[in-house]
């Protein structure tokens, strides 16, 4: 016990002794949390509308006010004819294109029916599904509109109609940032975690410093533990100025409480800090851990659900994201922030990430050598 | 020209005997396009959900069977009350509810009106937002059944056609993406770490006491990098063509020229980054820290640009692989010829420019 202490401090005096990594510590997070939410916003809004009216109508015009009145739509290109509409959307001026017919209010009014065309630029796929989802409503509630001033409304729907109410729980304007935020914490702590713990130990071996700790007395597990115990504070650490910025800034506070998402966040450290020290076993150099850490953290973060939904994922890569402990702690931070998720809702990631930190750290252990060569 | 190709030649070695280097240069890419191709995507798909059929009637299960049996949902579960659905949505098992009030179908055929609620979680607001209008358009079909015979009067019919990527598969906007980082990563951190190599292990000495030209020396650094990723652009385009199924419209040869022009800015910044890092690790936290995430955020394949500040916005502009991605999008799946991407070449040229004089110009003949 004795030792473990000797080995803590000295662990925190070198840390604390470098001004770049007290820096890094306390900067990264605060840029990162101001920067990234601002740039990952994922909300389909202002797409770009060109018009090719044929018509010219009173109709016309009152159903392109519409559109643009919804602030779904920008107007952004009005074409004499659909080629040229279409050149509008090669040079990426538009997004979405709707033409209106000659006669378009003639035959509505006439014939009765009338036909509108519209063409997406569909290379966005989840982009073009949405705006042509939008505007598809927008010529309905227009179609309702026009239909009032002719027939009057009778007392009984003339036709069944099935009314279809939609609510959304849990963050009820739809704001992009609450999403995001929480899953970006999580990045940062990650990062943390692994790769400065993997490079601390690399670097004492690059310097030779670890051959004066493999002729002491200390035992494996001490020199584990005196290296997780301080990068494990650290990242709670960052975690917290995190939520004070996300609370500051955002304005965003947990539905379910800091106790739970602390819970899961101090045995996920255990395991992120034991994949970084197993890492660091295998490294000789720090550029190679630190190549090897940068690509196993660029691949966890893809394939987190950060930035795309899991569910979309093929069944491989769903897969495979059940062995990656990142993605369990965006899913906790988002249920706990979001949904107000209690100790109960998340046993089943508890039991997984308990494990992952029992294989990562029973693994470096082993796989660490009080010899050298 | 003799003592250039030599130049050459000694770097060409340097790659290609290292060779758990070059493997992983060649390798990397297709590992990253295969699993991003396929693992990064928007589309909205088997998203679990729950419903809540207060009536059990008819029409509330054959709706149900039609939600069902769309590739957009999975149903999972049958909640019997509203605590329920707040149960499983804290539980993460599901996306959506669908409600069915009591009497559903009785309301429907005699009153002529019924109501569904659809209960989305809007945590993740882009999901909740298509996976109601999915629910919306597949109860919207079942009702145009009810009434097949009946014919509204003033309708106005949308046709709706979309263009260049007809099925909305995701991978018409990630490979482009993807295509950018792996050729930035490539070539910016290995021409990086090269340069500082030489200067860490003390050879550069030997290379500064030559009469080559600092240009020519720099050069001769690039040229294997420049090979190693035409060899990458050829994988990946063949990777993306017969794997992930996203065709070429346009041009091959355009886009190959213009992936060679990326490629030639890349390493140009490699080169001036590693003229100002003295060490490999800045060299490769640089070109990470300054690349990696910069690439995955201003670029567009994963954040439409035009939803952010106005200052991210400017910003964006000088991520070169924002104009590569509008490039690629434009030739390989729009089908466009030269005449629509002059502009963007002109860019990358110009910021080729830029960076190559800069970095010639900060190249030391001397030692510190």
């Amino acid at each position: 016990m004795r030792m473990l202490k000797f080995l803590l401090q000295k662990e925190l005096k070198q840390i604390f002794r470098d001004p770049g990594i007290i820096r890094i510590l306390f900067i990264m997070p605060i840029v990162q949390l101001l920067i990234l939410p601002l740039a990952a916003d994922y909300e389909i809004k202002n797409i770009n509308l060109g018009v090719v009216d044929h018509d010219h109508s009173e109709y016309s015009r009152q159903l392109v006010n519409k559109i643009v009145s919804s602030g779904y739509f920008r107007l952004k290109d009005y074409s004499p004819s659909f080629n040229q509409g279409l050149k509008a959307i090669e040079l990426d001026k538009t997004d979405l294109i709707l033409e209106i017919p000659t006669h378009f209010e003639r035959d509505l009014v006439k014939d009765n029916q009338s036909t509108l065309f519209i063409a997406v630029d569909a290379i966005n796929g989840v982009k073009a599904g949405l705006g042509g989802a939008y505007i598809q409503q927008i010529i309905q509630d227009y179609n309702q509109d026009v239909r009032m001033q002719w027939i009057q409304n009778p007392k009984l729907n003339p036709q069944p109609t099935i009314d279809v109410t939609s609510s959304d729980w849990y963050n009820p304007n739809m704001n992009y940032r609450v999403f995001m935020v929480p899953g970006i914490l999580v990045m940062l702590v990650t990062m943390i975690g692994s790769s400065f713990a993997a490079n601390n130990i690399v670097r004492e071996k690059e310097m030779g410093t670890i051959e004066q700790i493999n002729v002491s007395p200390i035992k494996k597990y001490q020199f584990i533990l005196g290296k997780l115990i301080p990068f494990w504070m650290m990242a709670l650490g960052v975690l917290t100025i995190g939520f004070i910025v996300a609370r500051l800034v955002y304005g965003i506070v947990p539905l379910g409480s800091y106790f739970t998402i602390y819970v899961f966040a101090s045995i996920y450290l255990v395991a992120v800090l034991g994949l970084g020290l197993l890492l660091s076993t295998y490294a000789q150099t720090q550029q190679q851990s630190m190549l090897v850490s940068f690509f196993v953290t660029m691949i966890f973060n893809l394939m987190s659900g950060l930035y795309t939904p899991i569910e979309s994922m093929p069944a491989w890569a769903q897969w495979v994201t059940k062995f990656n402990p990142v993605s369990y702690f965006i899913e906790v931070m988002r249920m706990v922030m979001l949904k107000g998720s209690g100790l109960a809702d998340i046993r089943v990631h508890i039991f997984a990430i308990i494990g992952f930190a029992i294989f990562f750290n029973t693994w470096a252990i082993l796989n660490y050598r009080k010899r050298t060569g | 020209m003799k003592q250039f190709l030599i130049f050459v030649k000694k770097e060409w070695l340097h790659i290609w005997r290292d060779r758990r280097t070059l493997f992983i240069l060649i390798w990397m890419p297709v590992v990253q396009i295969i699993l991003y191709g396929f693992a990064l995507t928007n589309e909205v798909k088997n998203s679990n959900i729950a419903i809540f059929d207060q009536s059990r009637d008819v029409a509330t299960l054959a709706i149900s069977d039609e939600i069902a049996a769309s590739r957009y949902f999975n149903l999972v579960k049958n909640v019997s009350s509203y605590k329920d659905i707040g149960a499983t949505f804290r539980q993460g098992k599901i996306r959506m509810a669908i409600v069915f009030p009591q009497n559903f179908q009785y309301d429907l055929l005699h009153t002529n009106s019924s109501q569904i609620q659809l209960i989305a979680d809007a945590s993740d607001p882009n999901t909740a937002n298509t996976l109601t209008n999915y629910a919306q358009s597949i109860i919207n079909d079942y009702q145009q059944s009810l009434n097949q015979n009946q014919q509204l009067p003033y309708t106005i019919k949308a046709q709706v056609r979309m263009l260049y990527n007809p099925e909305l598969k995701g991978a018409y906007s990630f490979v482009p993406g993807v295509m950018a980082l792996v050729l930035m990563l490539v070539c910016t951190m290995m021409t990086s770490i090269a340069i500082v190599k030489e200067k860490e292990m003390g050879t550069m000495e030997v290379i500064l006491v030559s009469p080559l030209k600092p240009f020519r020396i720099i050069i001769a650094k690039a040229v294997p990098y420049l090979f190693v990723s035409l060899v990458n652009i050829i994988t990946i385009l063949l990777l993306s063509v017969f794997v992930l199924g996203v065709p070429i419209v346009g041009s091959l040869w355009l886009l190959m020229a213009e992936s060679t022009l990326f490629t030639i800015t890349s390493l140009s910044l490699g080169i001036l980054i590693s003229n100002s890092a003295k060490t490999q690790q800045t060299a490769m936290f640089t070109s990470m820290m300054s690349l990696f995430l910069p690439t995955l955020l201003f670029s567009g394949f994963l954040f439409p640009i035009e939803n952010m500040p106005i200052p991210l916005q400017i910003i964006s502009n000088v991520v070169p692989s924002k104009w590569f991605y509008i490039i690629v999008k434009d030739v390989m799946i729009k089908g466009l010829g030269f005449g629509a991407v002059w502009p963007e070449t002109l860019i990358l040229m110009g910021m080729t420019a830029i960076l190559l004089g800069i970095s010639i110009y900060k190249f030391k003949i001397r030692l510190a």
